[in-house]
């Protein structure tokens, strides 16, 4: 057995999701009762088929959206809205194409009223961090794809909240570019204890990436399953990546997943 | 901000000409392709082929564009010109001003209030639409023929494109934008002011540009159907005595003013967002 189902509480969650569901106005029900733990420090990812409401739940955890039905704490305090302890990683980068990389990733900063000279200097560390040194004072409109996410990802840290929540950051960032960018945010997660929620599509990734996957159905979404690949971190990528574990996680997920496609 | 890096560059379709010819053949092509000697080789045309027409000639009342220059000159030395445009400045700047004032901030309200643009989206809507021309013997009714008619005049023609603009500028800030600006839990103030309005300057721009054209049509034709001062008296007076040249002066001197004064409101904003790298 490579691939371990458990159920879906952990030890100690920071995130606890219960009972979840969510309707939009005009009846769309995208998530259907779900219940699920994320636990700390860990990268644990929503995986599921497209529009299975991932996103959806990823934003109601950051308070971005309301919940129609139960509710989300984290740290043990009940979600209302967005806060310090949370900072989301967007898709599309959502990046003010207008201002410099530097002021991109101090924004969030910027937003708290921290103090120019500060915050300039929290996020010269964070861009340092990302590799994109000596790019400060660029614009987005002159970085590729993949650079512009590592601005979002800069941003993300620099508020130095516990939760990072990243809605398909990769989706946008082309294959050669993702798989650097992959193994370069696990060793600049791995040393920060932060606790990542992680929303994908690819199956590969999500296997690649994370301590825990949990597979939603199709909408409405529900917990299909929760899966811990045993896969060792720290291994040289190219030998994760040709791991049994690996690939046996991959052939498991996408039996699970294939059923929900038609 | 100019040069880029090696693993950015190549974009520039500049950097593929450089390589396939020699540097003077690309220098030429420079001076030829700069929109500068593009624009003044379109005028080179146009004014040969005004020229042309004024030495058919395709009416009597129809002068050459050497004719009109003279004429303009003439107007120019003896100070007439220019104290007939600073006569019709005074409604147009004011119009504009009071346009471009109240219609970025209706545009705004609109843009972020459900209920200002419900009340206000449609009046504005049709003002877009309607040939506002038409109303001036009503402004004339209410506010006589002095300079409140005249700003007036500007004000309807200019203001409804710079109320829409603006309306729609805020309207379309990319909703990432603003879901960013919440997740770091910015307050609504500054999601306003650090996200939806630098997000929207260059559709207000844009719609404070059209305004301008439209006010200088309205301000004009404030002088013609009005009351002829300045610029509108210019044109008329000598209409009717025929000194064509002259009149064609005065009108040419009105175009070349409107359109320095948008190209200026260009710089100015090309001023405030160069230095932010925008391209679009």
């Amino acid at each position: 057995m490579t691939a371990r189902a458990r159920p879906a509480i952990a030890d100690t969650p920071i995130i606890e999701v219960k009972n979840l569901s969510k309707t939009y106005e005009g009846g769309v029900e995208a998530l259907n009762d779900v219940s699920l733990d994320v636990p700390q420090g860990k990268l644990t990812t929503l995986l599921g088929p497209s529009g299975c409401g991932k996103t959806t739940l990823l934003k109601i955890i950051a308070g971005l959206i309301p919940s129609t039905k139960g509710e989300v704490r984290v740290s043990g305090r009940m979600v209302t809205g967005p806060g310090p302890d949370r900072a989301f990683v967007f898709q599309d980068f959502a990046l003010m194409p207008w201002a410099t990389v530097l002021r991109n990733v101090a924004f969030g900063l910027e937003l708290r009223g921290v103090g120019r000279e500060e915050r300039e200097a929290v996020a010269r560390r964070h861009i340092a961090e990302v590799g994109l040194a000596g790019f400060e004072h660029r614009h987005p409109h002159e970085l590729s794809g993949g650079m512009r996410q590592r601005v979002g990802l800069a941003r993300a840290l620099a508020v130095d909240a516990d939760v990072l929540l990243m809605d398909e950051p990769f989706s946008s960032v082309d294959e050669q570019t993702r798989r650097k960018f992959q193994e370069d945010m696990l060793s600049l997660l791995s040393a920060r204890g932060k606790t990542v929620l992680f929303v994908t599509h690819s199956i590969e990734e999500a296997v690649y990436l994370s301590d825990r996957i949990v597979l939603l159905s199709r909408r409405p979404s529900r917990v299909a399953e929760v899966i811990e690949p045993d896969i060792r971190r720290g291994d040289d990528p190219e030998a994760i990546r040709r791991h049994p574990a690996y690939l046996d996680t991959v052939e498991t997920i996408w039996q699970g997943l294939k059923r929900y496609l038609d | 901000m100019t040069e880029v890096s090696p693993s950015l560059g190549s974009r520039d379709p500049g950097a593929s000409v450089q390589r396939l010819s020699g540097p003077r053949r690309d220098r030429a092509v420079a001076l030829a392709s700069h929109p500068l000697t593009l624009r003044l080789f379109t005028a080179l045309i146009l004014f040969s082929a005004w020229e042309y027409a004024g030495r058919v000639p395709v009416s009597a009342g129809f002068p050459g564009f050497i004719e009109t220059m003279k004429a303009m000159a003439e107007m120019t030395a003896d100070g007439l010109l220019v104290a007939a445009l600073l006569i019709t400045l005074q409604p147009l700047a004011l119009g504009l001003a009071i346009s471009a004032v109240i219609g970025i901030g209706l545009g705004i309200g609109m843009g972020l209030s459900r209920v200002a643009e419900w009340l206000m989206a449609p009046p504005f809507i049709v003002m877009q639409a309607a040939p506002m021309a038409a109303l001036i013997p009503l402004l004339v009714f209410a506010y006589g023929i002095g300079l409140a008619a005249k700003v007036l005049t500007v004000c309807i023609m200019a203001m409804p494109v710079i109320v829409l603009n603006s309306y729609l500028a805020i309207r379309q800030t990319p909703a990432s934008l603003i879901e960013m600006g919440r997740s770091f839990q910015g307050s609504k103030p500054q999601i306003i002011l650090k996200i939806m309005l630098p997000s929207a300057s260059p559709v207000i721009f844009a719609g404070l540009r059209l305004g301008a054209a439209a006010g200088f049509i309205g301000a004009i034709l404030a002088e013609l159907l009005i009351t002829p001062t300045g610029i509108g008296d210019l044109i008329t007076y000598n209409q009717s005595i025929a000194e064509y040249p002259k009149m064609y002066a005065a009108i040419f001197s009105v175009i070349a003013l409107s359109v320095l004064f948008i190209e200026g409101l260009g710089k100015i904003e090309a001023a405030i967002f160069r230095r932010e790298g925008r391209r679009a």
